[in-house]
């Protein structure tokens, strides 16, 4: 298990040494959209409006934050459930998206659009929320700010642990991690 | 009689929301500890530190454990002996969901409607299931659930033919099937019997029993250590990444059902499984 870092916009010739299983730090520019600020740039999409936020050489982390108290950046920031994005992912990763930061499963659409499109897919710890909420040093909505917990916020990131699921030859962390353990320790 | 009033249900609720986010029950917290020296996994050992420095950080800096402060599940039994005074008890315990979760900078995770889906900004309205009890006091339990994990939960109308084995498979495959979904390693609340949504509710029941106290009935109890083993056997473990933790407790809970059913309920939570009780 190597730890790398990689900085956020994305180097596409950094990225492509990204493998499955990589624990990885990332730091620089990243920004944040779920469920209904990903409703509302598919619909931008379809309707052939401009982007709240250019998707080229970006990281989408999917996270709701709670409130920050007085004197933090952010609140509780860790990732929520990637597959309620899947509808809206391959057409992002068309128009440039090259990294999105979750949790759990993706649908084969998504899978074969990471592949075409030479990006990645990362996992951060769910429920360590406390924990991540440090590494973002500032934080400001940019778009949707209607959206409460839902806008989209474009965060300054050092450090971000997180882990490749699917790189881009489409290895899945998910599909071999659990047979390789069983494999390993269980016969 | 006895009274009860109402802005001391509302005080009592407020406070229980906050502290519920933020410090995880002893028995869950423990769990997690003796998680971190049992996993077998590098990565998975990586994952449950990680979990239990976020529970650290959580508590001293007063940032909820994660930021899915949940929809406020609240299990209310009150004594058939207790009035209620000065307000109404819907009222009283929504208020105190809305002042914790905005006093306490929790995240406001409910729509008014699941298809318009416009956000409440306050956190409610809680979910709340009344019982009555016997006595004068008033039995409040919060259980703020996340929806990562609540989504992955399970009813499966089984025939009784399917028996004991039916169960386990039942509750395999929601585990299965959840994987690093549900934020594993998790908490499996199980009812059996009952009907449709008396299995469901005994699962969510079953979620906040302390973890490591088990059924009083015998075979209900092995039912709980030989689920926990099988889960475990699965290797889905920390975060979905393989190990030998993928789950720290199965609870079930059973009621009488019917001669022509077997309703299983499975109620997946996530290792955050909030759940903190106060008698009024």
């Amino acid at each position: 298990m190597e730890n790398l870092h990689i900085n956020a916009p994305f180097e596409q010739k950094e990225l492509e040494r990204l493998k499955a299983g990589d624990y990885v730090y990332i730091s620089g520019t990243i920004y944040t959209a779920r469920d209904a600020a990903h409703k509302r740039m598919y619909e931008c999409i379809q309707e052939g409006r401009q982007l709240p936020i250019s998707l080229e050489g970006n990281a989408i982390y999917y996270l709701g934050p709670s409130p920050a108290r007085e004197g933090q950046v952010i609140g509780s920031a860790g990732p929520t459930t990637s597959s309620r994005m899947d509808k809206y992912t391959p057409d992002m990763l068309d128009r440039g998206l090259k990294g999105m930061i979750g949790k759990g499963k993706r649908s084969k659409a998504v899978i074969d659009a990471v592949i075409r499109n030479k990006a990645v897919y990362f996992a951060a710890v769910g429920g360590a929320g406390a924990l991540l909420s440090k590494c973002i040093k500032e934080s400001e909505v940019i778009a949707y700010d209607d959206l409460g917990t839902e806008a989209i916020r474009k965060l300054r990131v050092e450090n971000l642990p997180v882990i490749v699921v699917i790189d881009k030859d489409g290895n899945n962390l998910y599909e071999t991690a659990i047979e390789d353990f069983k494999r390993k320790n269980m016969n | 009689m006895r009274d009860v009033s109402a802005s001391i249900i509302t005080e009592t609720i407020k406070d229980m929301c906050i502290r519920a986010n933020h410090f995880l029950s002893p028995d869950m917290e423990n769990a997690i500890h003796k998680a971190v020296k049992e996993e077998k996994a590098a990565l998975g050992r990586q994952i449950l530190t990680q979990l239990e420095e976020n529970m650290k950080i959580a508590g001293e800096e007063m940032i909820p454990i994660c930021q899915d402060t949940g929809m406020t599940t609240v299990f209310f039994e009150i004594g058939q002996e207790v009035h209620i005074v000065d307000g109404n008890i819907e009222d009283a315990i929504n208020e105190g969901v809305r002042r914790g979760y905005v006093d306490g900078f929790l995240r406001k995770s409910v729509v008014k409607d699941p298809i318009l889906r416009e956000n409440t900004k306050d956190n409610t309205p809680a979910i709340i299931h009344y019982q009555i009890i016997p006595g004068d006091q008033v039995k409040i339990t919060i259980a703020p659930k996340g929806f990562g994990s609540e989504n992955m939960s399970r009813v499966f109308m089984l025939k009784p033919a399917d028996g004991i084995e039916g169960v386990k498979n039942a509750v395999l495959t929601a585990v299965k099937d959840a994987g690093p979904n549900a934020c594993p390693p998790m908490v499996v609340g199980v009812g059996i019997g009952g009907n449709f949504e008396k299995c469901a509710w005994m699962a969510k029941k079953a979620l906040t029993r302390q973890v490591g106290i088990h059924s009083e009935t015998p075979y209900v109890r092995q039912l709980e250590e030989d689920l926990l083993e099988e889960i475990n056997q699965l290797g889905i473990g920390p975060g979905g990444l393989g190990g030998s933790t993928t789950a720290l407790a199965v609870n079930i809970e059973t009621y009488p059902t019917h001669i022509a059913g077997m309703p299983v309920g499975v109620n997946i939570c996530c290792h955050v499984n909030r759940h903190i009780t106060e008698i009024i």
